[in-house]
């Protein structure tokens, strides 16, 4: 399915030719001569954004990747409909959000008395006094920012999945996403729910909710739909079909 | 034109880097502009070839995380009534409570996210920020480090949850009730400002080092 060539394999073809041994062989005039010129064609080079080293843009199938040279970062990885299945993901996440925000979450029983909580509950456990800024925190990283990312991709890719234009500000919103990606911490909380189960197994009986599988479930999709991402194809997308 | 360090790093490995070739890459996008265009005209990210600037940013955000993590250790991170007995414990006290529990696995998970990654963590960050000040090259394990420390950073957060649905679930009157204790903020202020750190770090200077006050 996905292969995983680097960018310039032994490919007899010119173009595919790395850039590194034609700027190497150069001497400094020369080089310099050469750089004048490329500046003319940028366009079609591109810098790792990790590690700065050079590409030509390559001309991949749908489902190849291709990394960097230096630092294996995926540089390019077009999908067949990567941009609807974003989407997709994105509203199944949010409606299974929802869900596993408002349904009981866990259920903890002791000698006949009971507690039902939902995430709700969890977020406003340090509602009182200075523990107030951290209920806010927990709810921002595990309710708003996950549910801003959605919202944030479905603007930027439902309508170029349905062929339109990009939105008005889809560059700026991409980059919020982007920016709110390693604060968006549902798969965390996850572990931190089976710790906590662990912790009170000895103290009472625990039960889990429907919201607890609709937060598992939220985490496997948060994960399919990062899959089909790569930053660099997403903007090389935008780019595109800004102009066209 | 460029420092030691990329002669250095271009012999191990013969790649040209946009800043060689006297390019600037934009770091969110990788679109490649000439040297001298402020910004990127596809993403408009501000355009810099190398940030040494965000070194700054980096020991800044490194230096409060440490800081903040000294109280988290010391101060009970929770306090649980049982019965009218109030019993109070630390990250540590935590784990060791989790092991007397016979939860080994457990212990491991909360013991490896509160203290092996924080302060690995700073150590790392620490010495990569080192090496790029000092002009040293890097190689691609340190680049991985890097990565590493970018990826883990997250579920240090592991804890802080544990204590929210500790004590939202338990809340059983006399028999139980359990509440978070002043660690858990300052736990929850250590992982995020070493991760703005991480986050702020620009790897591009991992690889080559320039010197400071190097031109392009
Ligand atoms: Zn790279
Ligand atoms: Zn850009």
């Amino acid at each position: 399915m996905i292969s995983l060539a680097p960018f310039f394999d032994n490919s007899p073809e010119p173009v595919r030719q790395p850039l590194r041994f034609r700027a190497n062989r150069l001497s400094p005039v020369a080089r310099i001569a050469y750089q004048t010129a490329m500046t003319d064609s940028v366009s079609d080079l591109i810098a790792c954004p990790k590690c700065d080293v050079l590409h030509k843009l390559p001309q991949l199938e749908k489902g190849a990747q291709a990394k960097c040279v230096r630092c294996g970062t995926v540089l390019m990885a077009p999908r067949d409909g990567a941009m609807t299945r974003i989407v997709m993901l994105s509203i199944t996440a949010l409606i299974l959000m929802i869900a596993a925000v408002f349904f009981p979450f866990l259920e903890l029983s002791v000698k006949g008395l009971g507690r039902k909580s939902s995430v709700f509950d969890a977020i406003l456990a340090f509602s009182e006094g200075l523990m107030l800024p951290l209920s806010f925190a927990v709810a921002a990283l595990i309710v708003v920012l996950p549910v801003t990312r959605f919202l944030a991709l479905i603007y930027v890719f439902a309508p170029m999945a349905l062929g339109w234009a990009p939105a008005r500000q889809a560059r700026e919103v991409f980059k919020l996403a982007e920016a709110i990606r390693p604060w968006a911490m549902a798969e965390v909380f996850i572990i931190g729910v089976a710790v906590a189960l662990v912790k009170v197994a000895g103290l009472a009986q625990v039960t889990l909710g429907p919201a607890f599988w609709a937060f598992v479930g939220l985490v496997i999709i948060t994960v399919l739909k990062d899959n089909f991402m790569c930053r660099v194809t997403v903007w090389q997308t935008l780019n595109a079909r800004s102009q066209s | 034109m460029s420092g030691d360090g990329m002669a250095n790093a271009e012999r191990a490995q013969p790649v040209v880097t946009a800043r060689a070739a006297g390019l600037v890459g934009c770091a969110e996008c990788g679109h490649v502009f000439p040297v001298g265009a402020e910004r990127c005209r596809v993403c408009g990210t501000r355009l810099v070839s190398r940030d040494m600037a965000s070194l700054q940013k980096v020991w800044a955000w490194l230096f409060a995380g440490m800081v903040v993590y000294i109280p988290a250790n010391v101060y009970p991170m929770l306090r649980t009534t049982t019965f009218g007995r109030t019993q109070e414990s630390t990250i540590v006290g935590g784990v060791f409570d989790l092991i007397d529990h016979g939860s080994i696995g457990v212990a491991l998970i909360v013991f490896v996210a509160s203290v092996v990654i924080p302060v690995s963590k700073f150590i790392a960050i620490a010495y990569l920020a080192l090496r790029v000040q000092r002009g040293q090259p890097g190689t691609a394990s340190h680049f991985h480090l890097y990565e590493f420390v970018e990826f883990i950073g997250r579920w240090s957060m592991i804890d802080v949850f544990v204590v929210a649905i500790l004590s939202a679930l338990v809340q059983l009157n006399f028999v139980a009730t359990i509440h978070p204790g002043i660690a858990a903020v300052s736990f929850a202020l250590s992982v995020a400002f070493t991760m703005i750190s991480a986050n702020s770090f620009d790897p591009r200077l991992i690889w080559d080092a320039p010197r400071e006050g190097t031109q392009l």
